[in-house]
């Protein structure tokens, strides 16, 4: 054994926790009950979603139980609506809620694309922030100044600029002339659904905006290098791989066009009856009606009339939910991401 | 002297299509621009409006004095932004921790299960649940079961609205952080929740707080379901029990009635609320950008 | 970390600061019709002051007032619409008027100035059927033959929600136009044959104020506050009458409340009666469950007979006769009693 210090075999400090000799000891866990519990938390959670829709479910269709007695599925395309008789159909309703909802992703869709498009791909830097930020302001605006902002100051506008030359100009055109019928005086179906665009589009906007920003760069950088335009890159990569969250988005816009309210009820007219297909009658929808009857509507027919609506309003977001799911199903199983 | 050779057939077509490819991009883009200007020419006009109709009624008496009755000389919205913070804070406080804790499971135990499928669905049908909706249906179990229209029932109204919009927005973030952190965090030998709180979620930090804040917003502006649940109140109350008056439903009683001191304060309110949720999402954006 | 710290911080914040709020005594709430909501808030505000009692008043429409009071989520229901008495005895409810106003026609022609219009019930109740379309129309023109009324469409306006003022409309047109009665009726929310629909008094102004061509029903206060262009009315007794106060009174004289207080004052006898005067009730429970409540709302009324006919006044409204006055107070003593019987103390 040679007394070079260098030469001698390395021996740790005993005491240390190099030192320790043998078998490590067992693995001691900080807290072991902390990842049950958490465990529970998050599916308790999701379980008291499952239990928070069963119950608005129930709760619905127990109130809604005499008029589906009285009136099974015809309710649905009966339109007469009459409370001193107390006779209800839905029809009006549930044409207004689908038609003003129609109008408002027809707008708002593109016009969100776009917008995400500029923002991730075409605007200066310096400028995202702001841009972004003032486009998620549109969200902050409650929906009460939308309607008033919509009565008072957008549909005399919009009764002069866009409706009456669009009346004249399609006078007579045999399919878009009763499309532009009607009054011409900024309330009805075609002023709630530019309205609902513009509420929608910041909700769309920035779910697509946030999610074209996560995409990977070496997906979009690979693009380029193979020569690809910036346009071609946003649509042919970046679109199909972020499509959930896309069509996510536009799920959260279309819902909230569904189910918004007071700024429908202001510009929509109201009108409890459908003479016509034109665009610019003024005409009801589900959460219009809702809001305007149910404080009064006695108990009885009335009341469960208006219950059934909102039943069905449920439906209808379940429908096109289901659709939409379906969609993706599909459209994942001709990239072959789905078995 | 040499001479370019005429280009051939392919070589044309190539460039036809170079030249066709250039310019749906330029299209494209084009399109995009003034997609842009779109929307922020109906948000500058709208704020314009709202500054134009409310800067004039702003001053101290607002969060000083009351809501007045018509055609009072002094007055204020105290009551109206006092109940709408409190009931406002409370239901985003309420909605978040369970929204944020189903997003979780959605995003971290449940991507394969019944349970998740089934929860994502219910959720998306929860997003699209008006909010008349909503406030009717706890109109049915708690205003017509107390008796009485009262502060509580309001907040559980908006809170059933923050739950869907945080899960949506948690699960969606939560998603799209890579499996890599989470993998590293699992080799150094750390539990789940451990890995779920520190690593995951703090890497979707700004997302989240993104998805809680438009829930806020949201529920700030909403009138609909505080109609049928804490319905308003003309006096000052901290009692959550009692009617408890709120801002966007002041507002909309203010801002169709014929009296002048009545519509000011309507627009002033306006003012104030697309203020305050502006000034909310400048701040998180900035503070919690930095921090990623 | 600092997301959870902050977070946790604010969350006990919160909880400790609502806990520590203490249960402020809340009087009396009511809801009910938008036609006296301006009155009731002004009387409020002065009771509040002179008493320190506050009477939380909410204006949701006639007819959510008188549901909620079904639903006892009130201490009180305020209606346009006088309830019959059997339904009153079935509900076990009782019925008090508080003050009496009018319903006014406006209308948004170019050219046509307050009180110059003159119309009739037959032809108002024509224009809301939609077989008078035009304002040129020859029973428009052969009513008023100085005005130049332009060749173009009316636009209805009424109200879309549960209103009181549509029932004392509904009501007047169900009496003076037979077609009317026939095919629409009368009622808080009618099977409205045209028009579009505003929210409260208030949304119908505000459409009347920007559609041109419209013709719109508001109470007087709402008409006079935002200068609206009021059309004449011709009485029961064949005159043409512009609606004021004084009218009302005069349509209110004919009254008999000692019976009942069911009385509705449209289309009353009288030359200078206007045609859709109406008062506005209250409802309260005869036996009521929270007794303390309904005699503050009874003790707020009073003190409202006794100092608040100036404040009406201001605001356009007429406020009751001195005996029928009486009678209501009568009325009080011998119907609302609490659980043991005795009569509510009031006074």
């Amino acid at each position: 054994m040679s007394t070079i210090a260098s030469a001698q075999p390395y021996l740790p400090e005993a005491g240390t926790r190099a030192g320790m000799r043998g078998r490590p000891p067992a693995a001691r866990r900080v807290w072991p009950w902390a990842d049950a519990l958490f465990s529970v938390l998050a599916h308790g959670a999701a379980w008291l979603t499952l239990a928070l829709l069963a119950a608005i479910l129930v709760s619905l269709v127990i109130g809604a139980a005499p008029a589906i007695r009285e009136y099974g599925l015809n309710f649905l395309w009966t339109s007469e609506w009459d409370p001193v008789q107390n006779r209800y159909g839905g029809l009006v309703m549930i044409y207004g809620t689908l038609m003003t909802s129609f109008i408002a992703l027809v707008i708002a869709v593109p016009v969100s694309f776009g917008i995400a498009l500029f923002l991730t791909e075409l605007s200066p830097t310096w400028l995202k922030r702001p841009l972004g930020t003032a486009i998620e302001l549109l969200a902050a605006v409650p929906s009460i100044v939308y309607g008033m902002w919509g009565l008072l100051v957008f549909s005399p506008i919009l009764a002069r600029f866009v409706q009456q030359p669009l009346q004249a100009a399609f006078h007579g055109v045999p399919l878009l002339g009763p499309l532009v019928s009607g009054p011409p005086v900024g309330i009805g179906l075609l002023s709630a659904g530019i309205i609902l665009a513009i509420m929608v589009i910041p909700f769309i906007a920035s779910v697509m905006r946030d999610v074209f920003d996560v995409t990977p760069p070496m997906l979009k950088e690979s693009a380029y290098a193979l020569g690809s335009t910036t346009w071609e890159v946003v649509w042919k990569v970046v679109l199909p791989y972020t499509k959930t969250g896309v069509v996510g988005g536009i799920m959260l816009g279309l819902g909230r066009a569904i189910g918004e309210t007071m700024a429908v009820t202001f510009v929509i007219g109201n009108f409890n009856q459908l003479h016509s297909l034109s665009l610019f009658e003024a005409a009801n929808s589900i959460t219009s009606a809702l809001a305007n009857e149910f404080g009064e509507a006695a108990q009885g027919l009335h009341q469960a009339s208006l219950i059934y609506l909102g039943l069905v309003l449920f439906v209808i977001t379940f429908v096109v939910l289901a659709g939409s799911k379906i969609l993706l199903q599909q459209l994942k199983k001709r990239e072959g991401t789905v078995a | 002297m040499s001479t370019v050779a005429a280009p051939s057939a392919l070589e044309l077509a190539r460039l036809r299509l170079h030249r066709r490819r250039k310019r749906t991009n330029v299209v494209a883009l084009t399109l995009a621009l003034m997609a842009m200007a779109f929307g922020i020419f109906w948000l500058v006009w709208i704020l314009v409006e709202t500054v134009h109709l409310g800067v004039g009624a702003l001053s101290v008496s607002l969060v000083t004095e009351m809501t007045p009755p018509p055609q009072a000389e002094t007055g204020g919205l105290a009551n109206a932004i006092f109940g709408s913070l409190v009931m406002v804070t409370l239901a985003t406080l309420l909605g978040t921790p369970i929204g944020i804790l189903a997003g979780i499971y959605l995003a971290e135990y449940g991507q394969r299960s019944w349970l998740g499928s089934a929860t994502r669905f219910i959720n998306d049908i929860l997003l699209s649940a008006p909010s008349i909706v909503i406030g009717l249906f706890i109109y049915t179990v708690v205003v017509a079961r107390t008796r009485t229209f009262s502060g509580w029932a309001g907040i559980l109204a908006l809170a059933l609205i923050v739950i869907p919009v945080v899960i949506r927005t948690t699960e969606n973030i939560l998603a799209l952080i890579p499996n890599a952190l989470r993998e590293a965090a699992y080799a150094l030998g750390t539990p789940k929740w451990r890995v779920i709180t520190t690593v995951t979620l703090r890497a979707a930090r700004a997302g989240v707080i993104t998805g809680v804040l438009l829930a806020f917003a949201r529920i700030a502006g909403e009138t609909a379901p505080l109609l049928f649940t804490a319905l308003s109140n003309q006096f000052w109350t901290n009692d959550l029990a009692q009617p408890m008056a709120s801002l966007p439903v002041t507002i909309f009683k203010f801002a169709m009635s014929p009296y002048e001191n009545w519509q000011k304060l309507a627009w002033a309110g306006v003012f104030l609320i697309t203020l305050g949720v502006l000034l909310l999402h400048i701040v998180a954006r900035t503070f919690f950008r930095n921090r990623i | 970390m600092l997301k959870y710290q902050t977070l946790v911080r604010a969350t006990a914040a919160v909880a400790i600061a609502s806990a520590a709020f203490a249960a402020t005594a809340q009087d009396i709430t009511g809801a009910g019709a938008t036609f006296p909501a301006p009155v009731y808030a002004k009387w409020a505000d002065a009771y509040n002051k002179a008493t320190g009692a506050r009477l939380n008043y909410q204006s949701v429409g006639s007819g959510a007032g008188i549901q909620q009071i079904r639903a006892k989520t009130v201490d009180f229901g305020a209606s346009d619409m006088p309830l019959a008495d059997d339904v009153l005895a079935k509900d076990g409810l009782m019925q008090f008027p508080t003050v009496i106003g009018g319903v006014v026609p406006v209308v948004n022609v170019k050219g046509v100035a307050p009180g110059q219009l003159k119309l009739t019930g037959q032809v108002l109740g024509d224009i809301y059927l939609g077989k008078i379309a035009k304002w040129s129309d020859p029973a428009l023109k052969s009513l008023n033959p100085g005005l130049a009324l332009p060749d173009e469409a009316i636009s209805p306006v009424r109200r879309a929600d549960g209103s009181g003022t549509s029932f004392i409309f509904t009501n007047y047109l169900s009496k003076t136009n037979a077609d009317w009665k026939a095919k629409v009726g009368e009622g808080t929310a009618v099977n409205w044959p045209t028009g579009a629909g505003g929210k409260g008094n208030e949304g119908v102004a505000a459409f009347v104020q920007r559609l041109p061509n419209s013709i719109g029903y508001v109470e007087y206060a709402y008409a006079k506050q935002n200068k609206m262009t009021y059309a004449l009315l011709k009485n029961r007794d064949g005159n043409f009458v512009p609606p004021d106060a004084d009218n009302f009174k005069a349509a209110a004289a004919g009254a008999d409340w000692s019976k009942t207080f069911f009385q509705v004052l449209t289309d009353q006898p009288g030359k200078d009666a206007w045609p859709i005067s109406g008062a506005t009730f209250i409802l309260v429970y005869k036996a009521p469950e929270k007794p303390v409540n309904v005699a503050n709302a009874l003790k707020f009324f009073d003190w409202a007979y006794a100092n608040g006919d100036k404040m009406a006044d201001d605001l356009e409204y007429v406020p009751l006769p001195a005996a029928v006055k009486d009678l209501v107070r009568k009325s009080w003593a011998t119907n609302v009693k609490d659980s043991g019987g005795k009569a509510l103390a009031w006074k």
